[in-house]
């Protein structure tokens, strides 16, 4: 998927390794871990009901759609958490079922 | 009973800041609270780490202001309990004072308050259209916190949509980032834009910055047209263009991302928990909590400042965060500057009726839900489409937002309404034939936000109510 995200700063900044669907990935030193996602790749996760794909939307912390999975089940907010070095996502397959807030 | 005052600040952004800086001087040690990493709010947003760039590319035309609320609030620090990456996620006890649930870094807290001051902010107001879910589309703002606090931009050939001073202002920062703007889409006539002469004589600068954007945006060829409504969001898995109206022509563009927004609506939460008393405004077409010239509202010691108790901008928040200040030492039987809170209200008072001139000039799209076709998703978290809350309507004969939540689920997802309160509001009272404030008002429910759970149960994302 082509990248959703543009950087027009920080493009040197230090390297942050990190994985996204079981490759290695590179985001940078100041990314929440949205940006180092979409500048990588078009997509956070699917949709419970109707497994749409979405991207994030408000990115202020209020519309919760950049919920992202890791390997454990657990899920961040994309958009209001720090990337860190090791971080792992799952963004495709039916992810985003688990999680257990749903009826 | 303890005599220890203890005020709780909630949000740091200028309305906080503003009333932290005033109850200091007051010799107070209020307690600030923020969800967020660093203080400054929406608009003075900071990045996580700094990037090299100035203030002026980072603020634009609000630069000296952000450096002097950044610097004002770096001095604070000491003299207050600062708790940023905190989230306040319900009030308890109100009876004047009580304490508030917090989540720090993954740990749970109870914060005791005698004072509350809420200073919530406002999220962008959305309204609903085919495609309004894809990747690719963002709020305004969420396109602007791109660009201020992660130095990104959400695509690289945009379209700019709605209602709002917001709109020329990202669509031109962005070009200026070096993307490529494809069009201003504003929902608004032409014809609303007249208003703003009658803003001249008062607000000459914001005119003067409108006019500069616009004309920048113009020389560099974007294309700006007005009363606009969008078709359809072109594209599956991705934003590829939009489809729009203008008149009676249908149009498409090519892009691969929409930013749009249609002004901002209060983040009124923590004062509903409180048991404060709401009232419908007209110019906000939202249920805002009723205070009175300095911030107080109908509950004792609670006290609201800022676009979270109604939206007026920056500069208003700064000064209502420093008049509830005012209010809240003058409520311990100290004295304050009568003088001082004379000059706030007047100066808070010329703002709001700015405000209501820009309204006019930016109006809100009241037929948007007359175009939009029944498939189109209504609640983006439920996924509940317009025709199902129609039906819901209907057949349950619905009238009121509540009862609409309960029995379609809209506004029952993980954003408590944040994203579709607003438009499940309009649409309803579309369908019922009555003003928005007929329908009521959506209560409010802890947690305010979702929070792991950590209590007790394991192997839960997260909770909700
Ligand atoms: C995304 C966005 C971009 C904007 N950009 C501009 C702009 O470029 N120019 C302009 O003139 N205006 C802009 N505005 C409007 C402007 O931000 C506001 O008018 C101004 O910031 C209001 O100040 P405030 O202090 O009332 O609220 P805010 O600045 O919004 O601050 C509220 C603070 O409260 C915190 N908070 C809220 N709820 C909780 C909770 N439950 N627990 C803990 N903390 C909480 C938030 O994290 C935030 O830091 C924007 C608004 C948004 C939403």
């Amino acid at each position: 998927m082509m990248p959703q995200f543009i950087r027009r700063y920080r493009r040197d900044e230090e390297p942050v390794p990190f994985t996204l669907n079981g490759s290695p990935e590179i985001g940078r030193r100041g990314d929440t871990v949205m940006t180092a996602i979409l500048s990588v790749s078009g997509g956070l996760r699917h949709t419970e009901f109707t497994g749409e794909s979405r991207a994030g939307f408000c990115l202020i912390g209020a519309c919760q759609d950049c919920l992202v999975t890791m390997p454990d089940s657990s899920r961040v907010r994309a958009c209001t958490t720090a990337l860190a070095p090791g971080m792992a996502f799952v963004t495709t397959g039916p992810q985003g079922l688990k999680g257990g807030c749903h009826d | 009973m303890t005599e220890t005052v203890q005020p709780v600040i909630v949000g740091a952004g200028p309305a906080g800041i503003g009333a932290a800086e005033r109850l200091v001087k007051a010799g107070l040690r209020p307690i600030v609270l923020d969800e967020g990493f660093r203080a400054g709010g929406q608009i003075y947003r900071r990045p996580l780490i700094d990037d090299g760039r100035s203030y002026r590319n980072r603020y634009g035309s609000e630069a000296k202001k952000a450096e002097r609320l950044h610097r004002a609030f770096d001095r604070l620090v000491p003299s207050i309990d600062y708790r940023p990456e905190t989230l306040v996620w319900n009030v308890a006890d109100t009876d004047r004072g009580g304490h508030l649930d917090v989540l720090s870094r993954g740990i749970h807290r109870e914060i005791a308050f005698t004072h509350l001051l809420l200073a919530t902010g406002a999220t962008d107001r959305v309204l609903p259209f085919p495609g309004w879910t894809r990747p690719g589309v963002y709020t305004l703002g969420a396109a602007q916190t791109a660009l201020k606090a992660q130095g990104c931009t959400v695509g690289e050939k945009l379209v700019f949509m709605g209602s709002g001073p917001l709109l020329y202002l990202v669509a031109w920062q962005y070009m200026k980032a070096g993307a490529s703007v494809e069009a201003v889409l504003d929902t608004g006539p032409l014809s609303s834009k007249a208003h703003l002469i009658s803003l001249l004589p008062r607000a000459p600068r914001i005119i003067a910055l409108g006019l500069f954007y616009g004309v920048q945006l113009k020389l560099a060829g974007v294309r700006i047209l007005y009363g606009v409504r969008p078709e359809a969001i072109i594209g599956e898995e991705r934003v590829d263009g939009i489809r729009f109206r203008v008149g009676d022509q249908i149009e498409t563009l090519q892009c691969n991302a929409l930013a749009y927004g249609f002004a901002l609506r209060a983040e009124t939460q923590l004062a509903d928990l409180a048991g404060c008393r709401f009232r419908f405004d007209e110019r906000d077409r939202a249920w805002l909590p009723e205070r009175d010239a300095l911030g107080r509202t109908s509950r004792p010691q609670v006290y609201v400042a800022g676009d979270g108790s109604g939206i007026a901008g920056a500069d208003a928040a700064e000064l209502a965060g420093e008049l509830a200040a005012l209010a809240l030492i003058e409520d311990l039987g100290k004295a304050h500057g009568g003088d001082r809170a004379r000059q706030l209200i007047a100066a808070h008072g010329r703002i709001l009726r700015q405000r209501d001139i820009l309204e006019k000039a930016f109006p809100f799209p009241r037929d948007w839900f007359e175009t939009v076709p029944g498939t189109t998703m209504l609640c983006r978290c439920e996924e509940i489409s317009i025709s199902e809350a129609r039906l819901a309507i209907e057949t349950e004969n619905i009238s009121e937002v509540n009862r609409l939540k309960a029995l379609s689920r809209v506004g029952m997802g993980r954003c408590q309404g944040r994203m579709c309160s607003a438009a499940a509001a309009e649409f309803l009272s579309g369908v019922r034939k009555v003003e928005p404030e007929a329908v009521g008002r959506l209560r409010a429910q802890a947690p305010v936000k979702p929070i792991p759970l950590t209590f007790g149960v394991t192997g839960e994302g997260e909770a909700r109510s």
